[in-house]
């Protein structure tokens, strides 16, 4: 597939409207959890991270769950 | 380990002035953020409300400003806006809105917020139905959004009652480990 084609698809992909919710969540998330402003960006920074990683590993075992369908 | 923990979190909580919990949990509800304001946390007074009603305007913006309606009938039972309500003030038209739908009288703002027509006649299908097909998956991605805005603002609401949850990094736990002579004594 052409290289323009791929980055068409992956602008227009729905996995893009997960990213504020993401940055959104985490930071009020960590902002529950500290007063000071430099301790809330990190634990938001790793609960972002968290987040996408475990959206990651689900979608990884949904792609084998599926495989062969 | 959990009463070193409870006795730090107390500690720590005495530091941060939580003036008037039950008024800035009301005011936290009735706009995200104002809680905290009111009890001069200015920097997660601002963060709460930049992030919660950025989510639920983008959310709202999404399904044209349909996804947020208060309707409780037999045919369609919005469960969604239990959620939706967390954020207090912004939430609150689509109950005006319903009112007025069943009192037959004309609709606000253009009839945002107000619940769908579903009884299809000749010239007008099924409001609901309607919007789904126009607004396709950005109408559930928006009611999404819409619902996590609200149940954000009940994490925010909890804070500006009992202030953070502060993990044990953050405590005066390295300052004063238990087994330091301070922390006995």
């Amino acid at each position: 597939m052409h290289f323009p084609t791929l980055l068409a698809a992956g602008l227009h992909n729905q996995l893009w409207y997960s990213v504020p919710l993401i940055v959104s969540i985490s930071l009020v998330y960590s902002a529950t959890r500290h007063e000071q402003m430099n301790h809330i960006l990190r634990h938001a920074w790793h609960t972002g991270v968290w987040i996408v990683g475990f959206m990651a590993i689900i979608m990884a075992i949904l792609c084998v769950v599926s495989w062969a369908l | 380990m959990g009463t070193g923990n409870r006795r730090n979190r107390s500690e720590t909580n005495k530091g941060i002035e939580l003036r008037q919990p039950m008024l800035a949990a009301f005011l936290g509800w009735l706009l995200p953020g104002a809680g905290h304001l009111y009890q001069g946390r200015y920097g997660k007074g601002v963060l709460f409300m930049v992030c919660i009603l950025t989510t639920y305007f983008f959310g709202l913006a999404m399904g044209g400003g349909h996804v947020v309606y208060a309707s409780w009938k037999p045919n369609d039972k919005r469960w969604q806006y239990f959620c939706q309500l967390g954020v207090g003030l912004p939430a609150l038209p689509a109950i005006a809105q319903a009112r007025r739908a069943d009192a037959g009288r004309p609709l606000l703002m253009g009839g945002i917020m107000a619940p769908p027509n579903r009884r299809p006649t000749d010239g007008n299908p099924d409001e609901l139905a309607k919007w789904h097909r126009d607004y396709n998956s950005l109408f559930d991605l928006g009611t999404v959004y819409t619902m996590i805005a609200g149940l954000l603002n009940v994490l925010a609401i909890y804070d500006a009652m009992s202030g953070p949850a502060l993990p044990e990094h953050d405590s005066d736990e390295k300052k004063h480990p238990p087994d330091s002579k301070e922390s006995v004594s």
